[in-house]
């Protein structure tokens, strides 16, 4: 299914694109540091061995608490938030926790490559030497034993396989019922929610360029993507790298440069281990945020190609099928495929699926 | 006790040894800083039994940590003489058990040494292909900070033939390094007079630590136990498997004395083991095989994976198995046109989802009409045809445990054409130029007809050329029409027997036959129409339709 690599000139000319790039986003990057304006610096409590989680937000103060709970839990010691001119509570939540750095912006999303060159402006100023968890306010990353190991075990872990980076699929998950529908008081875990997921239906292929897998489906290529396969959202991302000041995400977390970052997955038939990303997209605001984005036009290089899009999100629309599956727990996600534990121990035994 | 890291936890551990009366000497990585020395010695500050050795430097791999046990071990024996059996342990070692079973255990095997000890013959465990090697060369070059003058050295002197001498008296033997040795063999060890042999010897052994006390018990005659009482459990790499607090239960089945490596953070696995409260009990013999196959099982998932499943960290190259579906399948091609109700015999007769067509130019037909299969699988033709390797890989790991069958026609789209005809997977069944007999029923005009059958047929020849080709994996079955009119009995059960060897009615009645009467007509009248009909094969002008259906509805006489 997937070429076998080459080498020779080809191979290197395509290198040495890719250096360039790179470096053209670092450029990018230290060019827009000047759209940054620090709130809270609390950078001077991080230590060396810390895992730090890089985030760009905007008006997500609804699902702060959930995300930042979880990621305490998953033993994230300090977190560097991009606020990109929030006007709801976003800002008061984020000023008062002891493990948060704030940097706040008013300038375009869409012009800092959708946040990603603040986020690699604030990679390379400290995330160089460690573990860095990239994420947006709505996923939320489980992996293999994660209620018993938290990220420094699985880091660990990678790390003893020679491994600097770490793959997961983003999971769309829904409610049961029509998306506007359920009272906002559930945000304090939204997957008591957002219950449902599509287990079985991903397009898996290569692209050479950076040699990432790319993957789409899920439920809205299932529900809205139909007609344009081509442009349903990409579900794959990388969101967990042990950084160095040279690297630089090329497309939101979905791929980075160097290459070889991007290798997250096996080609010898084996598994690696990998995660997934509990996308809570389809809280009941999305309805309304969808008719504000769709004016924005902020969140695709080409807006008016996702107009049809934002107008079935505005429409209220039930992705609940026949053949929705339950969420139950990581080990369900695990048999069903949709991450591997690769060669971490079975501990617990149970088999699922 | 080695000890490197994690140095509260190893405290705590040399607290709970010397709580249950055993003296500890703590050997201490030189590299460690002076500030986290000085904070173990003050938390072990009041525990007289508990000590600390003069330090080396460790490196993994090499005599230094032989150095290093010979000098905890040397000042145990000294500064404690009631001491008459000592346990290697490592910082990040962990007792299973009280200590007071631990004691009740080794008294009951008085003088025997528990050492895991095996010669290089019949080491089945070491990676990377080093066994006698070990013993034989020399690793003047560390393996962690110069793997590439490591490897260079090994390959030079493999090339020179180069060997070093085994020194007389001594027969090579590996192991587990934590071993429980009494004062006797271990003082027959330190002070043997050819003690300074051995020791240059070793240190150009390559990782000594596993092999030291290993072979130099069996020269002195030791009472050897050949097994570890620590329980370890090593990865496909070779790489010492870490327990977390979700091991608790799995720990607990294996009724090993002490478990490495315990990962600092399983605050869980600390608690529960070194609470004191725990009264010892008379429980059975460590049986760290009890858990071996859930760690063969977390090997075979890294190296061989899910066959079938494509997904984040799976995605295999075409020569490595990246042309394969989770399970059997089955193709059908012409048998719906040529079979009244052929779905639902298959579906009886075999015990399988039987769909229609899935790769169909307006949709994916699946069984039962359904709009969204398993695992939410769209009937959109353009989600599939986007992807139709996924789209197929996906509908049969979604419904795993079930037999999957489709149908699959020159009409529908032909990208998959290629994976199946090298899925090993895939049970391709063809009756060739039966695509035409739905155009002869069609009624439709004479000229669409024949354009389309010239069509159809051109894409079918290409099918089945592909799939004649040498690196053809799927299991392909072609006939033409005209024999298979002929005689359609047998192939039909064999089908079925294929496809559910279990089944128990055999003596199922087969699918009745659409009337071909005056098919040979239509084929002659293609003929006329200067279109070359080859699919079809020879068909013959008379058929008797009563008598083949006659002959298909007579029950299969049972075995």
């Amino acid at each position: 299914m997937m070429p076998d690599p080459v080498g020779g000139p080809s191979a290197l000319w395509h290198a040495y694109r890719n250096r360039l790039r790179r470096r053209q986003l670092l450029f990018r990057a230290f060019l827009r540091r000047k759209d940054l304006t620090q709130v809270t610096d609390r950078t001077a409590a991080i230590r060396d061995s810390d895992v730090l989680c890089f985030v760009c937000v905007r008006n997500e103060a609804l699902r702060l608490p959930a995300f930042l709970a979880h990621n305490r839990r998953l033993g994230v010691r300090h977190f560097l938030f991009v606020d990109n001119a929030s006007s709801d509570g976003t800002a008061a939540i984020l000023a008062d926790a002891p493990d948060i750095s704030v940097w706040r912006t008013e300038a375009s999303y869409k012009a800092s490559r959708f946040g990603m060159d603040w986020l690699t402006w604030l990679m390379a100023q400290f995330g160089h030497g460690h573990w860095c968890l990239t994420l947006d306010a709505d996923e939320i990353l489980v992996y293999p034993y994660w209620e018993t190991r938290p990220l420094t075990a699985l880091t660990d872990w990678l790390e003893q396989h020679g491994r600097a980076s770490f793959g997961a699929l983003t999971l769309d998950m829904y409610p049961g019922g029509a998306i506007s529908q359920g009272s906002p008081d559930l945000i304090d875990d939204p997957i008591t929610h957002l219950r449902w997921f599509d287990s079985g239906n991903y397009q898996v292929q290569v692209q050479p360029k950076l040699r990432n897998l790319w993957i789409q489906g899920g439920a809205r290529a299932r529900a809205f993507f139909a007609d344009e396969p081509r442009k349903a959202p990409t579900l794959n991302k990388t969101p967990l790298v042990r950084w160095h000041w040279r690297y630089a995400y090329v497309n939101s977390t979905h791929a980075l440069l160097p290459p070889r970052l991007n290798e997250v997955y096996a080609t010898d038939a084996g598994e690696l281990t990998s995660g997934v990303l509990l996308h809570t997209k389809f809280l009941p605001e999305i309805v309304e945020r969808s008719q504000e984005e769709k004016l924005r036009g902020e969140h695709f290089a080409d807006g008016a190609q996702y107009a049809a899009y934002y107008d079935r999100l505005v429409d209220d629309p039930v992705l609940h099928c026949a053949t929705s599956t339950r969420y139950t727990g990581w080990r369900q996600l695990e048999a069903l495929g949709l991450m591997s534990r690769g060669g971490m121990d079975m501990s617990g035994g149970q088999e699922w699926g | 006790m080695l000890c490197h890291t994690a140095l509260n936890r190893a405290a705590a551990v040399a607290r709970h040894w010397a709580a249950a009366g055993c003296p500890v000497v703590i050997h201490l990585d030189s590299r460690v800083p002076e500030a986290e020395r000085a904070g173990l010695a003050a938390a072990l500050a009041d525990l007289s039994d508990v000590r600390f050795s003069r330090r080396v430097a460790c490196e993994w791999g090499t005599f230094s940590l032989v150095e290093a046990t010979i000098l905890a071990t040397t000042q145990i024996l000294q500064e404690f003489p009631a001491v008459d059996r000592v346990y290697l342990t490592s910082g990040s070692c962990l007792p299973l058990r009280p200590i007071a079973e631990l004691q009740a255990y080794l008294a009951a095997y008085p003088d025997t040494d528990f050492i895991e000890s095996v010669t290089t013959a019949d080491v089945g465990w070491t990676v990377g292909g080093l066994n006698k090697e070990r013993f034989t060369l020399r690793f003047p070059f560390s393996w962690r900070r110069h793997r590439r003058l490591f490897d260079g050295y090994v390959v030079l002197q493999r090339r020179l033939g180069i060997q070093r001498r085994i020194p007389e008296g001594l027969v090579p033997h590996l192991g587990s390094q934590w071993w429980c040795l009494t004062r006797k063999t271990l003082e027959a060890i330190l002070n043997h007079p050819e003690r300074r042999r051995h020791d240059r010897y070793f240190r150009r052994v390559w990782i000594p630590d596993e092999s030291y006390f290993q072979s130099l018990a069996r020269k002195v005659g030791a009472k050897v136990e050949s097994r570890s009482l620590t329980l370890s459990k090593f990865d496909f790499q070779g790489r010492p498997h870490v327990f977390y607090d979700d091991h608790l239960h799995l720990l607990r089945r294996t009724e090993a004395f002490v478990a490495r490596k315990i990962w600092p953070e399983a605050k869980l696995l600390y608690d529960t083991y070194l609470d004191p409260t725990t009264a010892s009990a008379n429980r059975p013999e460590p049986s760290p095989g009890k858990i071996d196959r859930l760690f063969a099982k977390a090997v075979e998932r890294r190296v061989k994976g899910r066959p079938g499943l494509y997904m984040q960290s799976r995605f295999p190259t075409r020569t490595r198995g990246g042309n394969r579906s989770a399970a059997p399948y089955g193709v059908f091609s012409g048998f719906a046109d040529l079979f009244v109700d052929f779905h639902g015999w298959l579906a009886k007769a075999t015990e399988a989802r039987v769909h229609g067509h899935l790769f169909a130019p307006d949709r994916a037909h699946f069984a039962a009409s359904e709009a969204i299969f398993k695992g939410g699988l769209s009937d959109s033709a353009n989600l599939r045809d986007y992807n139709p390797r996924s789209f197929l890989t996906n509908l049969i790991w979604n419904s795993r445990g079930e037999r999957q069958c489709f149908q699959f026609g020159p009409n529908d789209a032909q990208d998959i054409a290629q994976f199946l005809a090298g899925d090993p997977n895939a049970n391709i069944l063809i009756v060739s130029g039966a695509f035409s007999i739905p155009l002869w029923r069609s009624g439709r005009p004479f000229a669409e007809i024949r354009a389309e059958a010239a069509r159809l047929q051109k894409v079918e020849a290409e099918f089945i050329a592909l799939l004649q080709e040498p690196e053809t994996k799927a299991r392909v079955r072609v006939w033409n029409l005209a024999d298979f009119v002929e005689d359609p009995v047998e192939p039909l059960r064999q089908i079925v027997d294929e496809l559910n060897p279990r089944a128990e009615q055999r003596q199922e009645a087969l699918p009745q036959m659409v009337d071909l009467s005056g098919f040979a007509q239509f084929i002659q009248n293609l003929r006329n129409q200067g279109m070359q009909p080859v699919l079809m094969g020879d068909f013959p002008t008379e058929l008797d339709m009563a008598a083949i259906n006659t002959a298909l509805s007579r029950p299969r006489e049972a075995r």
